[in-house]
């Protein structure tokens, strides 16, 4: 009994002490602010999390679009209804599906490679030789990862919007045949830039903020063997992925908790 | 790859971000900038009942939409609600006997305010009133209307 409750307090105070240091972590690389000459860190990270998730985000968006589409279309049409694909489509997209499936991705895409790389690097103690050169592995490393992914993410996802309500138009009115004026004109009505893009966005960016958090930090704070590389990169996707979906319900509680 | 190709990238990149959240802003939301037209002025209307219908819903006449609802407020001591519409134009493009209804859009559409001209040769003027009102058809009363009529006719 004695040996449990050991156990189980040592549990949470290694828990505590990794989130304390990925707190630690975390502030001083988000306060870290590039010179010129380090701009291109930055920018080769948007480039490697960002446009290099483009494709499979636009893949998965213009499928997700056009299934949304096509189930709201065939139920809607039993009322005479078909004119509210638009508006339907539209808001799921925005406020739910937009920046949780992006997220997703992004985890499985962008944070899998994110912790395997800074893994690979602890593991061959190259982050080591950079402290010993004098090099702070915080500030060329770490830090413009989590600004790449803050960056990337917000972007990604209202690409993924476009090219999902693209997919949905493509379905339903080209396809299916609802009406585009219905169409766009429902979509117009019930969409509001605050209420449902802003608050879409602020999701968004909230997401790139734990996903890159977590799998930078994962990555740091690996075993610095194979198997802990690799315990690693499952735990930055199952825990990213876990976490949006439960911060996505608590958001989606407070932004449209009561019904306006 | 080249730096100079990545930093292309990232710069189309980036432009294709910010025109999508252009396309969602104008397209998707439906704000346009040059839509809100230039002149609109303020009028009220009281209805019994606006049962589901929202700021910002349409405000048309003969299907065209003419205006916007701008704000709804309820009437405790009469038990009315007071809209307060913002109809595009000068004033005095309604005549002041209009009557205003609060029709929906198909059956499961949104609801709106249609309005009915009427015969006065007064315009309506800027914060005047609208006298002449019909509620939103409530489902629930209509069907309570049936059945009462119904008992009757069996009397």
């Amino acid at each position: 009994m004695q040996n449990l409750l050991r156990r189980i307090g040592s549990r949470v105070l290694a828990w505590l002490q990794g989130l304390g240091r990925a707190s630690v972590m975390w502030v001083l690389a988000m306060s870290w602010v590039p010179r010129w000459s380090e701009w291109h860190l930055l920018i080769r990270q948007v480039y490697s999390i960002g446009v290099l998730s483009l494709a499979i985000i636009s893949l998965s968006a213009f499928a997700i679009g056009s299934v949304i589409a096509l189930q709201f279309y065939t139920q809607l049409t039993r009322f005479g209804a078909e004119d509210a694909v638009g508006a339907g489509l539209a808001l799921v997209l925005l406020r739910e599906l937009g920046p949780v499936v992006t997220g997703l991705l992004f985890a499985g895409r962008a944070g899998s490679a994110i912790t395997a790389e800074i893994g690979l690097m602890k593991t061959t103690e190259q982050l080591s030789i950079m402290e010993m050169m004098g090099v702070d592995p915080l500030r060329r490393i770490v830090a413009p990862r989590l600004w790449g992914g803050v960056i990337s993410m917000p972007l990604l996802t209202a690409v993924f919007n476009v090219v999902a309500i693209y997919g949905g138009y493509v379905v339903g009115v080209q396809w299916l045949g609802a009406d585009p004026g219905g169409f766009w004109s429902g979509m117009q009505d019930a969409v509001e830039v605050w209420q449902d893009i802003g608050k879409g966005m602020i999701k968004a960016g909230v997401f790139a903020v734990v996903v890159t958090w977590i799998a930078v930090f994962q990555g740091y704070d690996c075993e610095p063997t194979a198997e802990g590389m690799g315990l690693a990169t499952t735990r930055t996707v199952v825990s990213a992925s876990v976490l949006i979906l439960a911060i996505d319900f608590f958001l989606s509680l407070v932004m449209y908790g009561e019904f306006r | 790859m080249r730096m100079r190709t990545i930093e292309i990238s990232v710069g189309g990149f980036v432009l294709a971000g910010i025109l999508a959240v252009l396309f969602l802003i104008i397209q998707v939301s439906g704000v346009n900038p040059s839509s809100g037209a230039d002149e609109t002025y303020r009028v009220t209307a009281r209805f019994d009942d606006v049962a589901g219908l929202r700021p910002r819903a349409k405000v048309s006449m003969a299907g065209v939409t003419l205006g916007r609802v701008r704000n709804i407020r309820v009437d405790t001591t009469y038990g009315e609600a007071i809209v307060e519409l913002e109809i595009d134009g000068k004033p005095g493009n309604l005549t002041a006997d209009t009557s205003a209804k609060i029709l929906t859009e198909g059956i499961l559409g949104a609801r709106y305010i249609g309005l009915l001209p009427g015969a006065d040769e007064e315009p309506l003027q800027d914060g005047g009133e609208i006298m002449e009102t019909q509620g939103a058809i409530v489902l629930e009363n209509l069907i309570g209307q049936f059945l009462t009529s119904l008992g009757k006719d069996k009397e």
